[in-house]
């Protein structure tokens, strides 16, 4: 018989209260070292960093941990869930972030976030920069023009997930293998009613950062940022306008990926991530 | 210097479009619940597109005098003719990057293109076969 080939991620549990109320939220990682805390896009889930998690260059040195947010993936929404709509906030998703490293005792961690997980690193670089040790924006910039009508996505006459997953399809690079792709869009088609609504509402509405991040201080804490030269939700030129604003911002602009760099082409990502991650490491 | 783009070529492609759903069966499976009436302009050329239970029942070249559609996607020459080449180029790679940058317009009632989304963007981007078929 054939032993088993089991993956080294391994996914638990943790209780952590989020804006006065009880949230179980699910978590996987792999690898050990420095604490790397990665952030899906809105809409998706942890899934989305399953190829980085494996990659041993990487996790031979970093400790990789991702959570699926509230409502996302594998964890619940908070109890009487059923009776508002859900909407993130800046204030809710920082509280979070902060919550899940505290709860697990992460000292100093790298936060990379993709999308409005970019978001929210710039702000995490605002407000917290001395809580860690590096921070990096894939697709990030402080704000993006909108490019369709959010309202579409939860409504009964739409399919939730075919509509979420017909949106963002676009924002994958043609370039991207056919596996990842659909991989990457499969996530879409399973995200719980409106909870792809609620995320942007933190994008569009709540999170706009024109005119804060100029108060970034990269000695406190080093910023890189990555975007595909495919995505046209956080164009190049979007993340480098941001960038210009921030002194000491360093900005790769990644060819023939989109918005989903780890999780559509990770063959491509690990090409720009690697060199990122290694400076990290060496830098005192 | 601005690119021509020859809209009668363009258009030419797109009336190949019956055949070329009807090569890819997995397409007509995705839109088994799309029935429309809708146009598409190609340029300045302006095309009725009927699709029922996911196969072109009929595709018509315009101009039309009072003509009825759901909803249009109207696009420049340019937009077409970039979005049909065999890589796109980023930012014209996809009808919602196209409709982000203001090259493409969408018209009238969405909802039977928002519930259809993906088959419509499919099936738009079949012409870019021919291209590939070339090379």
């Amino acid at each position: 018989m054939m032993a088993a080939t089991l993956e080294p991620i391994v996914g638990r549990y943790v209780t952590l209260q989020l804006g006065g109320r009880s949230h179980r939220v699910y978590f996987e990682e792999a690898g050990q070292g420095i604490p790397l805390v990665c952030l899906h896009t809105a809409g998706a889930d942890g899934r989305q960093f399953r190829h980085l998690m494996v990659d041993d260059e990487v996790t031979s040195h970093f400790r990789i941990l991702t959570f699926d947010m509230p409502w996302h993936g594998k964890s619940l929404p908070p109890q009487g869930w059923e009776k508002e709509e859900y909407r993130l906030t800046t204030a809710g998703y920082t509280e979070m972030i902060v919550a899940f490293c505290r709860a697990l005792e992460l000292d100093r961690p790298v936060v990379m976030g993709c999308s409005i997980g970019g978001r929210i690193v710039l702000s995490l670089a605002i407000e917290h920069a001395s809580l860690f040790r590096a921070l990096i924006g894939l697709e990030a910039a402080d704000f993006q023009s909108p490019w369709y009508d959010t309202t579409w996505l939860n409504r009964p006459d739409v399919h939730g997930g075919e509509v979420c997953a017909a949106l963002v399809s676009g924002l994958i690079a043609p370039q991207s293998p056919e596996e990842t792709r659909h991989e990457t869009l499969w996530m879409y088609k399973q995200g719980g009613p409106g909870v792809f609504k609620g995320d942007l509402y933190f994008y569009r509405v709540d999170g706009d950062l024109r005119g804060k991040v100029g108060a970034i201080d990269t000695n406190t804490c080093p910023l890189y940022l990555l975007t595909g030269e495919y995505d046209f939700s956080c164009s190049p030129d979007d993340t480098s306008r941001t960038a210009e604003k921030i002194k000491g911002a360093e900005v790769t602009i990644m060819r023939e990926v989109g918005h989903f760099p780890m999780s559509e082409n990770p063959r491509q990502f690990r090409r720009y991530i690697l060199p990122v991650l290694e400076k990290i490491r060496t830098t005192p | 210097m601005p690119e021509d783009f020859d809209e009668s070529k363009l258009a030419a492609a797109f009336e190949q479009l019956p055949r070329l759903l009807a090569d890819d069966l997995n397409l007509v499976r995705r839109g088994a619940f799309f029935d429309a009436q809708f146009q598409v302009g190609i340029g300045a050329i302006p095309f009725d597109v009927v699709v029922a239970a996911g196969k072109i029942a009929s595709l018509e070249r315009g101009p039309f005098v009072m003509r009825s559609w759901r909803f249009a996607v109207r696009g420049t020459a340019e937009a077409w003719h970039k979005l049909w080449q065999p890589v796109p180029d980023p930012g014209w790679h996809d009808l919602s990057a196209l409709v982000k940058r203001g090259s493409t317009l969408l018209e009238g009632d969405l909802q039977p293109l928002m519930a259809n989304l993906q088959y419509v963007k499919d099936l738009l981007a079949l012409p870019r076969r021919l291209n590939v078929e070339k090379r």
